[in-house]
């Protein structure tokens, strides 16, 4: 079945033929409608799952663990405010293997107040043990949440499923909803290796000494590694099925690129457009949308870059004092790479301001005229 | 020798807390678990936040309780249990009970707000608050829950506490919850009986159970129930259950109450106190034990 | 019935054995903390009406009841004393340990 529906109610229909079990959400905009479409599938018996209507997004995260913990599978969405507020209860996800899936609007962080996008919040989790995945459409956000629960499940380790607010939250767009029979032979029902049980009682995340924490930590991330392989096998599955391939990055015209843009989230989207008139102009460049970034795609990413001579990173986030954070994750998974290319980073679309085709052009020409980036950052669009 | 009379039991023998646990000798907070979990039996499961009993109960990859628990973030004993619940229900067991477990801080302050919400909604939960009146696991620091008078690391003798206890069953009663009852370590029985009464109730159930801390109070371990006794005989702790907010009932009438000094003497956190002060104390206990009888219609 | 746990100090050779989430798989009673007590309690049974004061106050679950007599588990008793001064038979007393 083919719909129009905003980016915020892809994430609904994604849990909800992933037959999330307990939801627990707080509202917040620009992601209201992913809770209120939720409570309005729960209500009409659409969906067949507890929805706790929590006070704060720390007892949201806080509900869906217990939940996820007793055996059922779980979905919250949240944004900015939000999602700082559930910090502390994200690490306990991670850390404590429950695989709940999340979808997060990206909005830019108070003081002063804001509701448009930027990636600084999901960013500031980036090191929470979360998987992340950032969407560009709508169709994309809704095949992820169901191939998050998969790839989550399997290893016990939460998804976050991100995309911007506005540009994709509020953005109507042609969405295939997929037929609940195809989706339940794709996704099976969620089935723990441990659980809450007075059948077998355990106790979990007890006090943990030295003598034990760090191999805890060794095994998450050595299931953290084993992601980028799931993702492409469950992508490819999901291809198979549904006929939309899920991978970690969108490569688009890199192979033969003098220059490639690296991009995430909505200006992925844009950024191919704006590639198509570059190349109109005979300017040689493409398009790499990273897709996953926790754990980040090592292999992919180096596979394409390292055949080009130019990068041009995008970030619509900053690491206060550093660089943009793509621009960092760029640079360090092609130091000391044979072939490495000369990379640029620029920081553009904070707050919500526009990034246009127009700012792909004055990047483009930057990072052609350019044998190395003079600054360390190359500001798009700031009145300096 | 009476060889032939059997041992007077008068709470159910089985034990779900096995001896081995950490806490220090004389804890109110482990007989409070050991108790509750005699009333509540094997078909529970517990959320402990950051409190002495997630010490208590050993470290990884050990547990002292024969039951599931899920050691859960400072602040979350309620929406964990909450989100248990849920979990719980859709994966089609009803029969299991939810219990949250927390001491004073994670109740009265750092936990309050969450508290506050599951009441609203009505969760069916067992919140329990056992209440040693600081934060005993991070070394003795005032909580909201410190009484009047005290010392504590935070209130040294020079500026000993000067507020109030909070009065959290005045708030959850005004949550209008089917069940809040306060119970004590010295009264074995109607703890039992209370919990026993939680268990049977739908909707969200709060008890606070008065559990005395040798280590924190300057008391003497072996001095652990003659307190907790002492605090209900003189008023300050009186045994009392509220159904849906309105009915309250008194369960143990005092024909007299003792004085406070009996109680505060006992321990080295009040010992700095004056005479004058000591009577301050006692027409605080007054009026507080006043407003509870005409509560309960007395 | 739920699974028994194990009795024993457990020993992860490597990350492999070890479970994917910090959660329990054996029991505190291997941890004997008998071995924290100065004072004992020692009852005189002769004395002893079986009112279960002792049993029911023990906030280390280390009085049992064996053949209805209550009986010190020293494996596990801190002697607090609470048994001590609670019983109303006064036929507990707290003895020195010897060392």
């Amino acid at each position: 079945m083919r719909k129009v529906i905003m980016g915020n109610h892809a994430l609904s229909y994604g849990a909800m033929l992933s037959r999330a079990q307990v939801i627990a959400a707080y509202p917040i905009t620009p992601q209201t409608q992913v809770v209120e479409l939720l409570s309005e599938m729960c209500a009409d018996g659409i969906l067949n799952a507890k929805f706790i209507k929590v006070e704060s997004e720390h007892s949201a995260m806080a509900a869906c663990l217990g939940a996820s913990l007793a055996g059922a599978r779980t979905f919250t969405a949240t944004s900015a405010q939000g999602l700082a507020l559930m910090h502390e209860m994200l690490h306990w996800a991670a850390g404590g293997r429950m695989p709940v899936v999340m979808g997060n609007i990206n909005r830019a962080l108070a003081p002063g107040w804001s509701i448009w996008t930027d990636q600084n919040d999901s960013l500031s989790e980036r090191d929470t043990g979360w998987i992340q995945f950032y969407c560009s459409s709508n169709q994309e956000v809704l095949d992820t949440v169901i191939q998050a629960y998969k790839v989550s499940e399997k290893l016990m380790i939460p998804s976050m499923i991100i995309l911007d607010a506005f540009a994709l939250s509020h953005t109507y767009e042609v969405v295939e909803i997929p037929e609940q029979e195809k989706v339940d032979a794709y996704l099976p029902p969620f089935n723990p290796p441990f659980r809450l049980t007075p059948e077998d009682p355990h106790a979990f995340g007890g006090l943990t000494s030295p003598d034990h924490y760090m191999e805890l930590r060794y095994k998450l991330q050595k299931d953290m590694e084993k992601v980028p392989d799931l993702v492409e096998e469950t992508g490819r599955e999901y291809e198979k099925m549904f006929g939309r391939y899920l991978g970690q990055v969108e490569e688009y015209l890199c192979a033969d690129a003098e220059l490639v843009f690296v991009t995430s989230g909505t200006a992925g989207y844009t950024a191919r457009v704006a590639v198509d008139e570059l190349r109109e102009k005979g300017l040689k460049v493409g398009n790499l949308r990273i897709k996953l970034f926790r754990p980040f795609p090592f292999k992919k990413v180096r596979e394409i870059l390292t055949r080009v001579p130019k990068v041009a990173v995008l970030d619509r986030n900053l690491s206060y004092g550093h660089h943009g954070i793509f621009y960092q994750e760029v640079k360090s998974a092609l130091y000391g790479q044979p072939n490495q290319p000369v990379i640029f980073g620029f920081v553009a679309g904070l707050g919500g301001r526009d990034i246009t085709r127009e700012s792909f052009k004055e990047i483009a020409d930057y990072a052609l005229k350019h044998d190395r980036a003079e600054e360390e950052i190359v500001w798009i669009g700031v009145k300096k | 020798m009476s060889k032939e009379r059997k041992m007077a039991v008068t709470i159910p023998r089985e034990e779900l807390m096995s001896p081995g646990h950490l806490a220090c000798q004389g804890c109110g907070a482990a007989l409070a678990m050991r108790l509750a979990l005699k009333a509540l039996g094997q078909k529970t499961i517990v959320c402990i936040p950051a409190c002495c009993w997630a010490v208590i109960d050993g470290p990884f990859p050990y547990s002292s309780l024969d039951i599931p628990i899920y050691h859960c973030a400072f602040e979350t004993a309620a929406s964990s249990a909450s989100g248990v619940r849920a979990g719980l229900d859709m994966v089609g067991d009803r029969e299991t009970a939810v219990l949250a477990w927390a001491g004073d801080g994670g109740t009265f302050d750092i936990g309050l707000q969450a508290l506050s919400g599951a009441a609203e909604r009505n969760d069916d939960i067992i919140y329990t608050c056992y209440d040693n009146e600081a934060y005993m696991n991070t070394g003795i620091q005032r909580s909201s829950a410190t009484p009047l008078g005290a010392w504590t690391t935070t209130t040294p003798v020079k500026h000993y506490k000067k507020e109030r206890k909070k009065d959290i069953i005045g708030i959850m009663a005004a949550h209008a919850i089917p069940y809040i009852a306060t119970a004590s370590v010295a009264y074995p029985e109607d703890m039992v009986k209370k919990f026993k009464k939680a268990r049977e109730i739908k909707g969200t159930k709060f008890i606070h159970v008065f559990a005395p801390c040798p280590a924190g109070w300057k008391s003497r371990p072996e001095d652990t129930i003659k307190l907790a006794r002492l605090a209900v005989q003189t008023g300050y702790f009186p045994l009392y259950e509220i159904e849906n907010g309105e009915k309250w009932t008194l369960n143990l009438k005092l024909k007299e109450r003792k004085p406070i000094a009996e109680y505060l003497k006992l321990q080295g956190r009040f010992r700095h106190l004056k005479e004058e002060e000591i009577n301050w104390i006692q027409q605080e206990v007054d009026a507080n034990y006043e407003r509870v009888l005409k509560k309960c219609g007395l | 019935m739920p699974k028994k746990k194990e009795v024993r100090k457990i020993v992860f050779n490597s990350a492999e054995e070890m479970p994917l989430a910090p959660m329990s798989i054996g029991s505190m009673l291997h941890n004997k903390t008998g071995a924290w007590r100065n004072i004992k309690p020692v009852i005189d049974l002769s004395k002893c009406i079986k009112c279960g004061i002792c049993w029911k106050f023990c906030p280390d679950a280390s009085i049992d009841i064996v053949d209805e007599w209550p009986q010190i588990n020293y494996d596990y008793c801190k002697g607090c004393g609470i048994c001590a001064e609670e019983c109303p038979q006064k036929c507990i007393s707290m003895v020195e340990e010897e060392k």
